[in-house]
């Protein structure tokens, strides 16, 4: 048993360490291979014509043009190891404040997006499934397939549209409202100013979590279990809480943290639409500016993320699975 | 038939089969009648083009009060779907015909939905049949938490010699002799008056199969009726009052178990066929294989493999009583 564990974490341990490595050299690998000139992309063309050879090496210098990638690679590999992430070009503070910041207003948003699908989706894929073929079966089934097949952006801007510039019941982007003082930001106006992004990364979420649950759910009602149950006189109500919800729940536990991972790509486009200072806006900025160590580090942090998720519904799995957890101490 | 009146008959009563004055319906009906039923499916085969599956062509069969009857036929032959069928809890691509009564009434649609599972039970063939994710005892008690219900399971477990400790088991954790003991519990929980055990042996050495059985047969020595739907008839005619015999989606001989201590007193060929068969009468067997419902001769189903078919067996049967059982034979007398 305890050797078990330690086999799990090593294993684990191991894995997580390829995953970083193998992300930052393909990360690295395409920036290089990216035709964006940093100092053009930064400095601009005009205010490049006009500066003299001297200020275009000393530039050329600080965005790192002329060292030789592997070099470069290795430099920023050694420095990573013992835990410094760089001084992100663009912003030029510490890569880890730059981080610490978006990384907030991104957790912020994308807890309530998942949240929100995680509940909502499981829900109507549970009613989806226990009635299908039935009039509600059809409308979530609708639904959730329109969704899928909308793109996130255009949803987006839809929204936008909608609530932000002809209804103005929500702002049209930012997390914070304009022309206030940072300390005079209030809890309030930051959920008000995530609600959209939030609401654009729930909808297109829920889909895909309710119609996971509905094919659970309809695996589950033709199941022997299910037929005896109903045999034994159970209906409706009492036939979900005792035979439906239990085996439904652990699938969808497992499907609710591998979903970080899409939440997380989503939430890339939503923030750039609502102009929202998140992860995913640090990470096209960084891409488009060529700011290699905030890059790298953004790439990093929201592989470890996706990770994380994963490993937390294995681990869930286990816990909350009396086959894995009893089955698995008996060995 | 008041609701408050069938609720009282079978509460307070120690036997299973709770005979109380006052229950109206007919004592001397028997509790589960079958008359001529049929279940096909519908299915899509080419494209667009419907056909209907006959699986079950015409079943009869009846069950009395403290009697136990086996439905015997082969593996694969769709009796399991009796069994379905009288449960209301069939898929929605089956259609079902014929005619159930319940102790001398019709059992309909909204007469099954409120008997299963309290007057009527039904036991699995296999754990798989139980929620995976729930505990023995609860799963058993199907949730309630009344100390009552706590202690009937308890008296239940006792007489079965289960442990108080696989109460808090998951069936997974359950070991093979564990299985059909907690299976048949779930009937027991109740005060059934009709038990249908579907398979009930399956695979088990013929020790375990046999206590089984004698499970079975204790339900009925207690009051109810008892229908078990079986492979083995062997082991039918250990414990069974009665068997039927079925054929290719037909029952095809009723009789009573001491007809099957002689060939001679049996009235059916395929039945006869089937005595010749056992290890003990010489293990003989007869060619061909049951028809695919498919493709089902016109009259008897059995004629094509019948040594003594003759013209009149091509047309429509009557299942006739014979030297008090019934058969499906026109040579029968």
């Amino acid at each position: 048993m305890n050797r078990q564990r330690v086999v799990f974490l090593v294993k684990n341990i191991l894995r997580v360490l390829l995953l970083v490595i193998c992300v930052s050299i393909v990360t690295f690998a395409l920036m290089k291979a990216s035709p964006v000139d940093p100092l053009q992309a930064n400095v601009g063309q005009a205010a490049l014509g006009s500066m003299s050879r001297e200020q275009k090496e000393k530039l050329q210098e600080y965005w790192g043009v002329d060292t030789p990638p592997l070099e470069q690679y290795l430099a920023w590999a050694g420095d990573f190891i013992r835990g410094d992430m760089g001084i992100s070009l663009l912003y030029r503070q510490p890569v880890a404040s730059v981080i610490a910041v978006k990384l907030a207003n991104s957790l912020f948003l994308m807890a309530m997006a998942w949240v929100v699908s995680g509940i909502l989706g499981f829900a109507l894929g549970v009613i989806s499934g226990m009635n299908r073929g039935k009039l509600a079966d059809k409308l979530i089934r609708g639904y959730c397939l329109v969704i899928s097949s909308t793109p996130v952006f255009w949803l987006a801007l839809l929204l936008l549209m909608v609530f932000g510039v002809w209804l103005r019941i929500f702002p049209i982007g930012l997390s914070v409202p304009i022309g206030v003082e940072a300390g005079g930001v209030t809890f309030a106006d930051r959920l008000y100013h995530a609600v959209l992004p939030a609401l654009t990364l729930s909808i297109t979420g829920v889909s895909n979590i309710a119609l996971h649950t509905r094919e659970k759910m309809i695996d589950i009602m033709e199941s022997d279990y299910v037929l005896f149950a109903r045999m034994r006189g159970e209906t409706g109500w009492r036939l979900f809480k005792y035979y439906g919800f239990r085996n439904v729940l652990f699938p969808a536990v497992t499907l609710q943290f591998a979903s970080i991972s899409e939440v997380f790509g989503g939430s890339v486009l939503v923030e750039q639409v609502f102009s929202y200072p998140g992860l995913g806006q640090a990470a096209v900025s960084a891409g488009l500016g060529s700011d290699m160590p905030l890059l790298m580090a953004v790439t990093i942090v929201s592989a470890l993320f996706v990770f994380g998720g994963n490993l937390t519904a294995n681990l869930l799995y286990g816990v909350i699975d009396p086959r894995v957890r009893r089955g698995g101490e008996e060995k | 038939m008041s609701e408050k009146k069938e609720t009282s008959s079978y509460s307070g009563t120690d036997r299973l089969n709770g005979q109380t004055a006052g229950d109206t319906r007919r004592e001397d009906a028997p509790v589960l009648k079958i008359e001529r039923m049929s279940i096909s499916f519908t299915q899509y085969d080419r494209g667009m083009h419907q056909t209907s599956l006959p699986v079950i062509r015409d079943l009869d069969v009846e069950v009395q009060a403290g009697e136990m009857v086996a439905v015997v036929g082969s593996s694969g032959s769709g009796k399991s779907l009796l069994a379905h069928g009288v449960m209301g809890v069939l898929p929605y691509n089956a259609a079902m015909g014929g005619r159930i009564t319940y102790c001398g009434e019709e059992l309909t649609k909204e007469r099954i939905e409120k008997l299963r599972g309290r007057e009527i039970v039904l036991v699995p063939q296999s754990i798989a049949y139980l929620n995976p994710l729930m505990k023995i005892g609860p799963q058993i008690r199907r949730g309630n938490k009344a100390a009552e219900a706590r202690e009937k399971l308890r008296g239940i477990f006792n007489r079965y010699e289960l442990d108080e400790g696989v109460e808090a088991l998951y069936p997974f954790e359950l070991s093979g002799g564990m299985n059909r003991r907690v299976l048949i519990s779930t009937a027991l929980m109740e005060e059934p008056k009709l038990v249908i055990a579907d398979e009930p042996t399956p695979g088990l050495d013929l020790a375990v199969a046999k206590r089984a059985m004698s499970h079975f047969r204790e339900l009925a020595d207690m009051g109810a009726g008892v229908l078990v739907i079986t492979h083995d008839l062997e082991l039918a005619l250990e414990v069974a009052d009665r068997i039927a015999v079925f054929y290719a989606g037909t029952t095809i001989e009723e009789a009573p178990v001491q007809d099957f201590e002689h060939e001679e007193t049996l009235r059916h060929p395929y039945t006869k066929a089937l005595w010749r068969a056992m290890p003990r009468h010489g293990f003989q067997y007869i060619e061909g294989t049951q028809p695919y419902v498919k493709n089902l001769p016109a009259g008897c189903s059995f004629a094509p493999r019948c040594p003594h078919r003759g013209e009149a067996c091509g047309k429509e049967m009557d299942y006739r009583m014979v030297r008090g059982g019934k058969v499906r034979c026109v040579r029968a007398e």
